[in-house]
């Protein structure tokens, strides 16, 4: 993992006093609401409907442990003893207090972690692969060029007030992970491009992806840059983003309407010759300081005599190899996802104890190691398959091993309008529903299969309603709150946005058409292990929308 | 001519960021404390944002009788009374049950 150099906790903790001084202003009254509120949005600071939510960036949802027992520490000390794991990867905290705001960043940067460019107008937290660095169909483990990309960023003094937020994904396989299709940018790892002789690593880049209120699938802007000038690539892009990006309407000042305005070739032109100005001036790290973050990721020592063989004879255990554990790279490893969906629960969300159940169990099976996933669950990457039933049960007992990774329980949910003032409907109770109907029929989830389910409170699309098989999108109907459904979408390497299918519901009937489509699907499917999903794109919209309008 | 609907002031407190109603002469947590806000509403509400101790201070409109006004829409009675899938974290005054 990688950790803070002198520069990186001296600009943590510049930030920190400069943000602890706007606090303590603005608590005497030195300064108006109006002057603080962009600056505490670009350390994270939100007012929501109830109190302060705190967004904390995980770079690429990675932490160790010790990060780990931090935030529940944060949660204990400052919230209400639980915690908020979103679909970037970070973490939020609902019931912060401004007064109490300067000890808990202290408390922060102590395990060198912040809360800045979680939000406001520049480059947000980079996310990656949860399964970096142990998935076997890796090039390499991309998580040290998202930390390049990290540093890049941080308080990037030409991109802090860009005319919208902008978000970047990297991966190094070719299944897609963190829907890189649909950030700002996508950048895919890649070993040997265009005119190599298959050796080198370089990255296919892909721009102008997103959801929100004008959904897009990302377009390839360059299939090939080589690792070694990608930060100065990135830069190009940023700087023709910045300097025509629309600020005139907020609606439009993402990068996928300025691509789109302009056409994938005139925006590669552009990018192209911008970046023909700046790649001679050097400004691409240099080769020492790319092997100095790698080093950081070397892989831990897998034992080579670790055993591939698992005793599988404990029936739920099974269950749960079964759906959460995937193969690692290093033979007589797994990688193991914890769900944080589990029956009855609010997706996402972790309790202290929870978190520092976690962060145990990281520490004595995991390499100290713990990943957060754009679906709201974690991974602990490297488990040796010898340890994998004792960590099981360390994970039951903390009521973190329900088995259904990918399943029809495995809801997406932002948090609605349960928490957001954005937010015009509430997701989490829609998310509960319709899990209540399957999560106590744990076979009938299996005999579903992948069905990936997600909801957002609002147009905004943090729940990335438009990348569900099936997706719900909360809507305000005359101050009441209404759904509209979504089918066949796809965040993964298949990437694809999901359409309205037609009128929409109330909170009751919005449960109800899903359970119409799910049954429908059972019948429709050409096979047993057709996807949801694919059943969708065989048959087109027509004999869905007659299942649920019908 | 229906009668206006009746209105009741709203806010969060800038230290905490608590939801809080103003009660005739200071600020509850409790909206059963909340009294109905005539047409001097906008002035009040103009006087408190000037003062910056509050924040987002709105009037908002309620239905029922005093102690037990309900906000008319979905997302002022979650703010009444904390989010409706946690009711450990119910504020007391106004159960999640009204949402």
């Amino acid at each position: 993992m990688y950790r803070y150099d002198q520069y990186d906790q001296a600009i943590v903790d510049a930030r920190v006093a400069e943000f602890k001084d706007q606090v303590g202003r603005r608590l005497r009254g030195e300064i108006t609401e109006d002057q603080f509120k962009p600056l505490r949005l670009m350390n994270g600071l939100y007012l929501q409907l109830h109190a302060y939510m705190l967004r904390v960036a995980i770079p690429y949802g990675t932490l160790s442990g010790t990060q780990m027992r931090m935030l529940a520490h944060i949660a204990r000390k400052y919230d209400r003893d639980y915690g908020h794991f979103t679909t970037r990867q970070n973490i939020q905290y609902n019931w912060i207090k401004l007064e109490q705001f300067s000890d808990l960043l202290d408390d922060l940067s102590k395990v060198e972690m912040h809360a800045f460019q979680t939000s406001g107008n520049c480059i947000r937290n980079i996310s990656s692969d949860q399964f970096a660095g142990a998935a076997a169909d890796e090039v390499e483990d991309p998580r040290p060029y998202a930390e390049l990309l990290r540093q890049w960023s941080t308080l990037h003094p030409e991109f802090s007030f860009l005319p919208r937020k902008f978000k970047i994904a990297v991966i190094a396989s070719d299944t897609d992970r963190a829907a890189i299709q649909l950030h700002d940018i996508g950048l895919q790892l890649r070993r040997g491009g265009v005119g190599d002789s298959g050796g080198d690593l370089g990255f296919r880049v892909y721009v102008g992806g997103g959801m929100g209120r004008t959904p897009i699938i990302g377009q390839v802007v360059r299939d090939w840059i080589p690792v070694g000038q990608f930060l100065s690539y990135c830069e190009a892009i940023l700087r023709v983003y910045n300097r025509y990006g629309r600020r005139d309407n907020i609606y439009k000042a993402r990068i996928k309407i300025l691509v789109s305005e302009l056409g994938i070739d005139e925006f590669r032109r552009q990018v192209e010759a911008e970046w023909a100005l700046l790649e001679p001036l050097g400004l691409d790290a240099p080769r020492q300081e790319y092997d100095r973050v790698i080093a950081q990721f070397a892989p831990p020592a897998f034992d080579p005599a670790a055993s591939d063989d698992l005793d599988l004879s404990d029936p739920d255990f099974r269950l749960w190899v079964e759906r959460n554990v995937h193969a690692h790279k290093a033979p007589g490893y797994a990688i193991a996802t914890i769900s944080l969906k589990p029956k009855r629960g609010i997706p996402g969300d972790a309790s202290a104890a929870q978190m520092d159940a976690v962060a145990d169990l990281a520490g004595r099976y995991a390499q100290d190691e713990i990943r957060v996933t754009h679906s709201q669950n974690l991974v602990l990457a490297h488990v040796r398959k010898a340890d994998l039933y004792a960590l099981w049960q360390g994970l039951d007992a903390a009521d973190l091993a329900t088995p259904n990774l990918d399943l029809v329980t495995d809801i997406i949910v932002c948090p609605g309008m349960d928490y957001c003032t954005l937010a015009n409907a509430r997701s989490i109770p829609i998310a509960q529903k319709i899990a209540a109907k399957f999560e106590d029929d744990a076979a009938g989830q299996r005999d579903l299969g992948e069905l990936k389910i997600k909801i957002s409170g609002c147009i905004n699309g943090c729940g990335h309603h438009h990348a569900g098989h099936i997706g719900i999108l909360g809507v305000d109907k005359k101050g009441e709150e209404a759904y509209q459904l979504l089918l066949g979408g796809s965040g993964a390497e298949d990437a694809s946005l999901a359409k309205i299918l037609g009128p929409g519901f109330d909170e009751n009937g919005i449960v109800a058409a899903v359970d119409k489509l799910i049954a429908f699907y059972r019948t429709a499917r050409a096979a047993p292990d057709e996807r949801f999903l694919d059943t969708y794109r065989r048959l087109g919209p027509a004999p869905f929308k007659e299942a649920v309008y019908g | 001519m229906p009668s206006p609907p009746t209105r009741v002031l709203t806010g969060n407190r800038l230290e905490t960021g608590d939801v809080l109603w103003w009660n005739g002469h200071d600020w509850s947590l409790h909206i059963a404390d909340a009294v109905a806000i005539g047409d001097e509403g906008e002035a009040l509400a103009a006087r408190l944002v000037a003062e910056e101790r509050i924040n987002d201070p709105v009037l908002i409109d309620v239905t029922g009788e005093p102690g037990a006004f309900v906000p008319t829409t979905t997302r002022e009675r979650v703010r009444a009374s904390g989010p409706s899938v946690r009711a450990d974290l119910a504020r007391g005054s106004l159960s999640v049950e009204v949402i």
